[in-house]
């Protein structure tokens, strides 16, 4: 049974149509130039990116800030399901807890990125190292993350063995992991805004709206870019995907779009009307500060992308029209990668601590390196979405597809 | 918070043994290997400064001075000095007397045998325009001032480097804590522990910690063979690094290198707890003030004016 499971396991991720075959081969290739930029990395330092002493965090904790977001969105697609018991978006869920795998391990290899010594993580393990548990924030970051990580593995690969085996879920078995799968969710990015909150030495990250507003936004980008790849899923695969379902995720993302609107424009009013020294790197990067302007244009991008996809949003029949809604839906991941990334991480640094300016912006090398870390995450999505699917499908084991699981 | 792994006495043994194993196992795994691979594979398995027993610690001193003096061509001594009891260092510097010129950074450099290339700088000196209205205005002052001559009419200077707080943002960080605040005050880094994540240095007010990013360079004739395993011993790739107040001075009952280089006196150190020290004398005598209060940091780093009212309002 578990050699035939392999057998077929191997079957899906080796067949499929010249479309899946290129889109393999790409995110390989594209993996392999991230790793060729890795080693230098690796041999000079990271004295290679445009990291300095100023701005002593970039590109890689950006894209990692914003990753914890997309993993966390899964939670988006189970609230709807297991609590509400609302059944068109079964078949979704599992894909959603497939991308919360991925997304999180991207996490941990833009961390391990980003970390000057990396081959010192022995010192982090509880007993032969020191795990700095719990006055460290970051090791409560390692700790829900990692949780988090296994839930997610645990509860797909049950899942699918038990489809795979045309067994019904125990639910009773289940149910507890599947209701702390959300507080989980909710905790990776609360605590990984806390990494940032809990520094009174960066005035613009210092502020308690800070997790509010991951969330928010989280919950809007992270099932953005999810309504697209069901789309995309739909289409190529057997898997059954009803509007219904698709049009709830949109309902879900209007939500959370307003409240990340809400909470900006409470994040600015604050800072703008008492206007004390601390609105250095808001002006910094809203207006530019003393001549020193380059992330302007990307806020205000932001901004302007954010906007423009609530309104779409806020119109029902927009949002029931699928061109309209995934204008949106990319306006929303472009708007919120920027946000999350270029423009919550830099500016913490920009003025520093001792008032110095100094711009940054990621290298060729830095992209490239994150151009290969996105290519294994979505590698790893594509590899176990099309295995679950083919499992889920029937195409291997004995699915019962009468049965929503 | 860093007291329990100060009882190193019991369980670590087990520990000890445990990783020696892993050591020799590693060393046999990384055959032929001659002397430098075994420190190297040596130094990956080397535990934490505070979990050293004190036979390890000698031990690993003197390979660490043997490895040394061999890459730099000259005796160089590493010590672990502790601190000293009914010793807590402060530090105090006069704005009204620091003109500005340097020659602290370069001592700093030199004592600590910091990496020339990449420049690595343990403190700065900020210059600010004695015009601008807010002293604190920090986005006004400018690290990168190059005149012909110093101090410049119209100009003033603030020296910054590690505050030694009391209250240390960047401590309470540190995932792995490898790095903590001494009994004296001094906060150091074990640079063979730390990891390189840097959260240390978002979290720190003043910009006192600097990471290398480099591999760090010290030409082998300016190398400073009086070393301290916290301090100015060489560091490592992708480590960070801070002012300790020349840890391998001050427990030897010396001035750090930028008190003594400082040409018009503006740089002041002691001992806290001795009423008749000098630092006591200024805080008992002017009046001090330290950088950002307002957080709470409690540096022991303070800052005074000697001399008639230094900024025109």
């Amino acid at each position: 049974m578990l050699i035939d499971a392999i057998n077929g396991i191997i079957r899906t991720i080796t067949t499929g149509s010249r479309a899946y075959k290129l889109w393999v081969g790409v995110l390989l290739l594209l993996a392999a130039i991230g790793i060729s930029f890795v080693v230098k990395q690796a041999s000079e330092g990271l004295i290679v990116t445009n990291m300095r002493n100023q701005v002593s965090w970039g590109w890689y904790i950006a894209n990692f800030t914003f990753l914890v977001g997309v993993a966390a969105a899964a939670v988006v697609l189970v609230i709807p399901y297991y609590v509400y018991k609302y059944k068109p978006i079964g078949n979704i869920v599992l894909i959603g807890e497939v991308m919360a795998v991925a997304a999180v391990s991207m996490c941990l290899m833009f961390i391990l990125l980003d970390m000057g010594s990396p081959e010192r993580f022995w010192h982090l393990l509880p007993g032969i190292g020191i795990f700095n548990f719990p006055q460290s924030i970051l090791t409560w970051d390692v700790v829900v993350l990692n949780l988090y990580l296994f839930l997610n593995l645990f509860l797909v690969i049950y899942a699918l063995a038990r489809i795979y085996a045309g067994k019904p879920y125990k639910t009773g078995f289940i149910w507890p992991f599947i209701i702390f799968s959300i507080p989980a969710a909710i905790s990776i990015h609360t605590v990984t805004a806390f990494l940032y909150a809990g520094l009174p030495s960066r005035p613009f990250w210092n502020a308690a709206i800070l997790a509010p507003r991951f969330i928010a936004s989280a919950f809007s980008s992270g099932p953005a870019f999810m309504l697209i790849i069901f789309q995309i899923i739909r289409k190529r695969t057997k898997l059954e995907i009803t509007d219904e379902s698709l049009f709830k995720v949109a309902e879900l993302i209007t939500w959370a779009m307003a409240f990340n609107l809400f909470f900006l424009i409470a994040e600015i009013y604050k800072e703008v009307y008492s206007a004390t020294d601390h609105i250095a790197a808001l002006n910094y990067l809203y207006y530019g500060l003393q001549g020193h302007d380059q992330l302007v244009p990307w806020i205000w991008t932001a901004v302007i992308f954010n906007s423009i996809a609530f309104l779409i949003l806020l119109i029902p029949t927009l949002r029931r029209s699928f061109i309209p809604l995934n204008v949106a839906c990319v306006l929303i991941f472009i708007g919120v990668y920027i946000e999350k990334g270029i423009g919550l991480v830099f500016p913490g640094f920009i003025p520093g601590t001792l008032g110095e300016i100094y711009e940054y912006f990621p290298n060729s090398l830095e992209l490239w390196i994150s151009v290969g870390v996105w290519s294994i995450g979505l590698l790893i999505f594509t590899l176990f979405a099309k295995v679950a699917i083919a499992i889920k499908t029937g195409e291997i084991g004995h699915a019962n597809p009468a049965e929503e699981h | 918070m860093s007291e329990d792994i100060k009882g190193k006495n019991k369980g670590s043994l087990t520990r000890r043994k445990f990783l020696a194993g892993l050591t020799a196992g590693a060393a046999a795994l990384a055959l032929p290997a001659g002397n430098a691979d075994a420190y190297m594979v040596e130094e990956y398995f080397r535990q934490h400064f505070k979990r050293l027993s004190e036979d390890d610690l000698k031990d690993i001193l003197k390979k660490m001075e043997d490895e040394l003096s061999f890459k730099y061509g000259k005796k160089i001594t590493v010590k672990a000095t502790p601190p000293m009891d009914d010793v807590v260092f402060g530090y105090a510097l006069d704005l009204s007397r620091c003109i500005g010129c340097r020659r602290c950074i370069y001592a700093c450099v030199k004592e600590n045998n910091l990496s020339r290339n990449p420049q690595v700088h343990w403190i700065k000196v900020m210059e600010f325009e004695k015009e601008n209205k807010k002293w604190q205005a920090l986005e006004h002052s400018n690290r990168y001032y190059n005149p012909e001559t110093v101090p410049e009419e119209g100009k003033y200077y603030v020296p910054v480097q590690c505050q030694q707080c009391k209250n240390p943002p960047c401590v309470k960080v540190c995932p792995v804590r490898a790095t903590w605040k001494e009994p004296d005050g001094i906060v150091v880094v074990d640079y063979n522990w730390c990891i390189g994540c840097r959260f240390c240095m978002a979290a720190c007010p003043y910009g006192a910690r600097n990471f290398n990013w480099g591999k760090p360079h010290v030409p082998k004739e300016e190398i400073n063979p009086n070393m301290h395993y916290l301090g100015n011993r060489p560091q490592y790739k992708g480590t960070v690094g801070k002012c300790t107040f020349c840890i391998q001075r001050s427990r030897a009952g010396r001035y750090t290198a930028c008190v003594e280089i400082c040409p018009v006196g503006a740089r002041k150190f002691g001992n806290l707890l001795d009423p008749k020290s000098e630092i006591r004398y200024i805080l008992e005598h002017l009046k001090v003030f330290r950088l950002k209060e307002e957080l709470n940091t409690n540096p022991k780093f303070f800052y005074f004016f000697s001399l008639g009212r230094p900024v025109k309002r």
